[in-house]
């Protein structure tokens, strides 16, 4: 990336998500799930420390509905 | 309901409506408007004007001009005239009386972004728009037309659900980005324009930014009004003078709607100091509630309609809306600031957003009414069902 400074912000695609949860259970600092399962993200940036954690959740999606956004 | 031409009234400050009670032919057309000139800049008039969107969401005419400007690739001007807000009739008033003038706009805005295609998707038929089409000489317009009808469900105007449906899918949005500009019809850049804000654009290249000024929209009224239907009032009045411009209000008022069920609901003691402008008019529905209904009911009902008519796409939406409808029915007022909350900015479109704006406008506007349903069950009063939902 050419920003390697900017943070990244995880991201729901809500049309593709079928509120499965497995992201709130493997990414419990940024999401949490809502009244009908579908996942509540905080907009709040990943810091590094946290960012191997954001992309496993990231590819255990099994919608492809989450990603990080620069 | 019925499927004759709703009422648009010529007021004094007819501009878009200065052809209503003349046939709408392109003789009688250039006799009222004159002939369009050529060689404007469009994209500066729009930008002097600060002409902005007028199928709800007020977004500046010119930076969306701008946008498809600087995609490459072929691009194509899509004329949204879905017009799916059931308190709205604004649009297929104009495409009833002003046909040229639209196409006019059409032509115009499809010249400023290099275009030599315009597509109509029309929620309804429109015999008149066919008429004037046999009428348009291609070497003025120097762009090809096409009609093509679309479902007229309330999603069907969002612009992505709107190319969707002309691409022959479900009226459905999809995510943005990427946005219509980007890639739109047949993954064009695409320009979608409200019916409205290309006859605006038309009589902007005649007479210029200055003439427009602050502007007029057309709004359409309903509720406890002397005359309802569709009239052309200048932006920047307030509420009341609005009202009383369009023949006055025949009631004693619970409250008046501003902006369709997307929009806010103003106290009858506000009405005064309620300025309507470009931003908080929405598509320009307006609708004015008699005291003798009951309020409750009657957003109840609305709130149950919009959850209805999500697209069942996203999951905060599908299953929030029809939560919020409930908790609104209930008259449980926590509940309803929880789920609007709890819904807005979720969704792949602003439908949950607007519902939950409605719901929340309602709640602080008839605070008593629902107090008394909280307690008692009831207020009373019953539905009188003067906020359409069919």
């Amino acid at each position: 990336m050419t920003h390697p400074s900017r943070p990244v912000t995880l991201r729901v695609d809500p049309i593709a998500c079928d509120g499965k949860g497995l992201c709130a259970e493997l990414f419990p600092e940024r999401v949490t799930l809502d009244d009908w399962g579908f996942p509540l993200i905080d907009p709040t940036p990943v810091p590094r420390s946290l960012e191997r954690t954001a992309r496993r959740a990231v590819a255990s999606c099994p919608r492809c509905a989450l990603s990080l956004a620069r | 309901m019925t499927a004759t031409a709703p009422a648009a009234t010529r007021n004094g400050s007819a501009r878009l409506l200065a052809a209503v009670g003349r046939p709408p032919t392109r003789a009688e057309h250039l006799r009222t408007f004159g002939a369009l000139p050529g060689g404007n800049d469009v994209l500066e008039l729009a930008a002097a004007s600060k002409l902005r969107g007028r199928g709800g969401a007020a977004f500046p005419t010119a930076a969306k001009l701008a946008a498809v400007l600087e995609r490459d690739g072929s691009p194509v001007v899509v004329v949204n005239a879905a017009e799916g807000e059931p308190a709205s009739k604004k649009d297929r008033s104009l495409l009833r009386v002003a046909p040229h003038l639209v196409l006019d706009g059409a032509a115009l805005a499809a010249r400023a972004v290099g275009s030599r295609e315009v597509v109509f998707g029309i929620g309804r038929p429109a015999p008149e728009l066919d008429a004037a089409l046999r009428e348009r000489v291609r070497r003025e317009d120097r762009v090809t037309f096409e009609l093509r009808r679309v479902p007229s469900s309330f999603v069907a105007g969002e612009e992505t659900a709107l190319v969707q449906a002309l691409h022959g899918r479900p009226a459905k949005p999809t995510l943005k980005p990427p946005y219509p500009s980007e890639r739109g019809l047949g993954g064009r850049p695409t320009l979608v324009q409200n019916v409205e804000t290309l006859a605006h654009l038309a009589l902007i290249a005649r007479h210029g930014p200055a003439w427009y000024a602050g502007g007029t929209a057309l709004v359409t009224l309903g509720g406890a009004v002397a005359r309802p239907g569709v009239h052309e009032v200048p932006l920047g009045i307030t509420l009341a003078d609005l009202l009383a411009s369009c023949g006055g209000v025949t009631a004693d008022l619970a409250g008046v709607l501003v902006g369709g069920y997307f929009g806010r609901w103003i106290a009858p003691d506000a009405t005064a100091s309620v300025v309507v402008s470009s931003t908080n008019m929405g598509a320009g529905a307006i609708l004015a509630l008699p005291a003798s209904t009951c309020a409750a009911a009657e957003c109840a009902r609305v709130v149950s309609y919009l959850a209805a008519e999500g697209a069942r796409q996203c999951g905060p939406c599908r299953h929030g809306l029809p939560a919020l409808a409930g908790a609104f029915a209930r008259a449980e007022r926590g509940e309803v600031e929880r789920l609007a909350g709890l819904v807005a900015r979720r969704g792949a479109c602003r439908h949950p957003d607007g519902a939950a704006g409605f719901a929340r406008s309602a709640l602080d506007v008839f605070a008593e009414e629902l107090a008394r349903h909280a307690a008692r069950g009831s207020c009373g009063r019953r539905d009188e069902h003067v906020l359409p939902t069919l």
